[in-house]
């Protein structure tokens, strides 16, 4: 199918718009009749999509920003310079988007700065809260340099210079402890959950997995920006990206793997139930095929194939988050979770603004690097065309 | 300190007659209804097996070392020194982890309300803090609930249990479960077939997590000097390099 340009733009616009209205609806929804008759969320069931989807996947998907900025800044490897502030950005985003969400799972939102005052360090909430807080500000500190010098802000532009080292250091401990800690939520559930998704290496599994979806989702984010504005893609940049990503599949497979072995959990992937189904398509299309695809230097270095390899980690990486939080709990036929509408649409509304405001950003800031800093012509261009680079490059 | 309470509850004794869940209804000022599952508004229900003839009481089991507790973030959850755990609903941000985390699922959301509270059973605590007994155990005609110091009601279940090795399955329920509940059970009939979850963890939950929690510290000291040194590390390299590439080029330049 072919449509004029203009026309798919306005068609990607009217389903963001859509999107984020529909989302809208549902948070006032929401919060006009409570969560009970909002989403389908039950007294043995009290965590669904918005915990599942908004925060865990919300959250690993901006573990680009950390390993990055370790690259560029910590290991000094400078070529990877081009790709740091899109990535930080889709973290910085990421992590808003996930207090966003966070606020509508709530159900005292307006109570959420007890965190601050009423401590716990025996609950593993404790440390996401804290996780949260300081590196959503050490995210904004690292990306404010971007609009200091948008208006031309000297001052402030010097100091955050002169701190940017601890301050990328304390980025790595915290989005480190972060990433671990959402898995150590599930280590006090061990008997509610199913044996393919509870283990008590969750921590590790989960900073391994959420390296290799960062990166994946950087090559996807370079491949829309670069589709939206015009830009040449970093392609051997992204390559070697995709390189790495191989090597932390590898390694995530082997531990997962190896897990189950230990724990003599294995044979459940081999009954054949509800669980065992969704299991083999996290686990093979989501790790074994993208790491097979990456292995292949012909398909790293190929456009579609990098794009759609990236785009296999980082849903293979959404179903293992939906899975553990989720799947893991349910129980056939008798115990069920399936999201409201008013759960998707405030999850939908909540992507597609993650999509609008990086356009936004990346428009009207200086995102993207010096080479490719855009012309006035691509800078009219649609913010949501992004989302049309999709389309395009699933047509090459 | 006085002794942790508690209270024992005889499955074979019960006739099912719901007194307990009225009594708990009165004291905690909530609808007298039926019900068979545990809720915001019931505490505590009676639940029927085996064609009417096997009841199972359901509530909070009040653990030695509740999950619950550690769990909650804002620390809203403490075990008092009745043995009752308690909810400050001043405190609690709403996020339900305590739900997630109980592996007796009995904490029950407010689900309608626009501020909603977690609600469970309370173990009477104003009325034992008083030196008296909890309203259920009161209330039972046939003391199938007994309520006492938790130590007396191990020894009073096992009693039950060796006077009567032929009716009794020899288990108390609650002795082991999450590390011991101030809440424990005895019956005639195998515990899971009446619903109880059997694979419970048998020591403290809440070590599970603190395990990897208390390396929290080390790990940030080991992981900030390692990111620091390889920090100096390259950059000590880079400038190295390019130290070194002035001097040759000044040589060169000489000759």
């Amino acid at each position: 199918m072919k449509f004029p340009g203009l026309f798919k733009v306005t068609f990607w616009k009217a389903v963001a718009v859509a999107l984020m209205t529909a989302g809208a609806i549902a948070a006032v929804w929401r919060f006009s009749t409570g969560l009970g008759p909002s989403t389908n969320l039950v007294d043995t069931f009290p965590w669904g999509i918005w915990i599942g989807f908004d925060i865990l996947v919300g959250v690993g998907l901006a573990a680009g920003g950390f390993t990055i900025a370790a690259t560029v800044y910590l290991f000094n490897i400078e070529r990877f310079r081009p790709i740091l502030r899109p990535t930080i950005l889709t973290a910085f985003l990421g992590y808003l988007l996930v207090i966003a969400g966070l606020m509508v799972d709530l159900g005292r939102p307006w109570a959420i700065w007890h965190a601050l005052i009423y401590w716990n360090p025996h609950s593993v909430m404790f440390e996401v809260a804290w996780c949260v807080m300081l590196y959503t500000t050490v995210l904004a500190l690292e990306f404010s340099p971007v609009v200091f010098e948008r208006f031309n802000l000297e001052r402030p532009l010097k100091i955050i210079k002169a701190i940017t080292i601890p301050l990328v250091v304390l980025g790595v401990i915290l989005s480190t402890l972060h990433q671990s800690s959402l898995g150590s939520l599930f280590l006090i559930i061990p008997s509610r959950m199913h044996p393919l998704w509870y283990s008590e290496i969750i921590p590790f599994l989960f900073i391994i997995s959420c390296v290799a979806a960062g990166l994946a989702m950087t090559i996807f984010e370079s491949f829309l920006s670069s589709r939206a504005f015009g830009r040449e893609i970093e392609m051997p940049l992204l390559s070697e990206l995709a390189r790495v990503i191989v090597v932390v599949l590898a390694l995530y497979f082997t531990v997962r793997v190896q897990d189950l072995i230990t724990r003599d959990a294995l044979k459940f992937a081999f009954e054949i139930n509800y669980q065992s189904i969704l299991f083999a398509g996290e686990l093979v299309l989501g790790v074994i095929v993208p790491f097979f695809l990456l292995l292949s230097k012909k398909i790293r270095e190929h456009r579609a194939g990098l794009f759609y390899s990236a785009v296999l980690v980082i849903l293979g990486f959404i179903a293992h988050r939906i899975n553990t939080a989720i799947t893991s709990m349910e129980q056939w036929p008798h115990r069920m979770y399936i999201p409201s509408w008013q759960e998707l649409a405030v999850t939908a509304g909540l992507v597609a603004f993650g999509f609008v405001a990086f356009g936004f950003v990346a428009k009207y800031f200086h995102v993207f690097g010096h080479e490719s800093h855009h012309e006035p012509s691509t800078a009219k261009e649609e913010a949501k065309e992004e989302v049309e680079g999709l389309a395009v490059a699933s047509t090459k | 300190m006085r002794k942790s309470k508690g209270l024992l509850i005889d499955i074979s004794r019960c006739v099912g007659c719901g007194e307990c869940s009225r009594a708990c209804a009165v004291t905690n000022h909530l609808p007298e209804e039926e019900a068979t599952e545990l809720s915001a508004t019931h505490y505590t229900v009676v639940q029927s097996y085996n064609n009417d003839q096997t009841y199972v009481r359901r509530m909070c089991m009040h653990c030695e070392q509740p999950t619950c507790v550690s769990a909650c973030l804002v620390g809203a959850f403490t075990k008092t020194d009745t043995g009752a755990v308690l909810y400050d609903e001043s405190k609690c941000i709403g996020c339900r982890y305590c739900m997630q985390a109980c592996p007796f699922e009995v904490p029950r959301y407010e689900w309608t309300s626009l501020s909603p509270r977690v609600q469970k059973c309370k173990m009477c605590y104003e009325l034992v803090a008083a030196g008296g007994q909890t309203a259920c155990s009161e209330a039972c005609p046939v003391e199938a609930t007994v309520f006492g110091d938790r130590d007396e009601l191990i020894k009073e279940a096992r009693r039950r249990i060796d006077e009567n090795p032929d009716e009794y399955i020899d288990y108390i329920y609650g002795l082991h479960e999450a590390g011991g509940t101030a809440v424990m059970f005895i019956s005639n009939v195998p515990f899971e077939e009446l619903g109880f979850p059997m694979n419970v963890p048998k020591n403290p939950i809440p070590e599970l997590s603190w395990r990897v929690l208390s390396q929290i510290p080390k790990y940030s000291v080991a992981a900030g000097v390692v990111l620091f040194g390889i920090n100096w590390i390259t950059k000590r390299r880079t400038e190295v390099a390019r130290f070194e590439a002035e001097e040759k080029r000044k040589q060169e330049l000489h000759n």
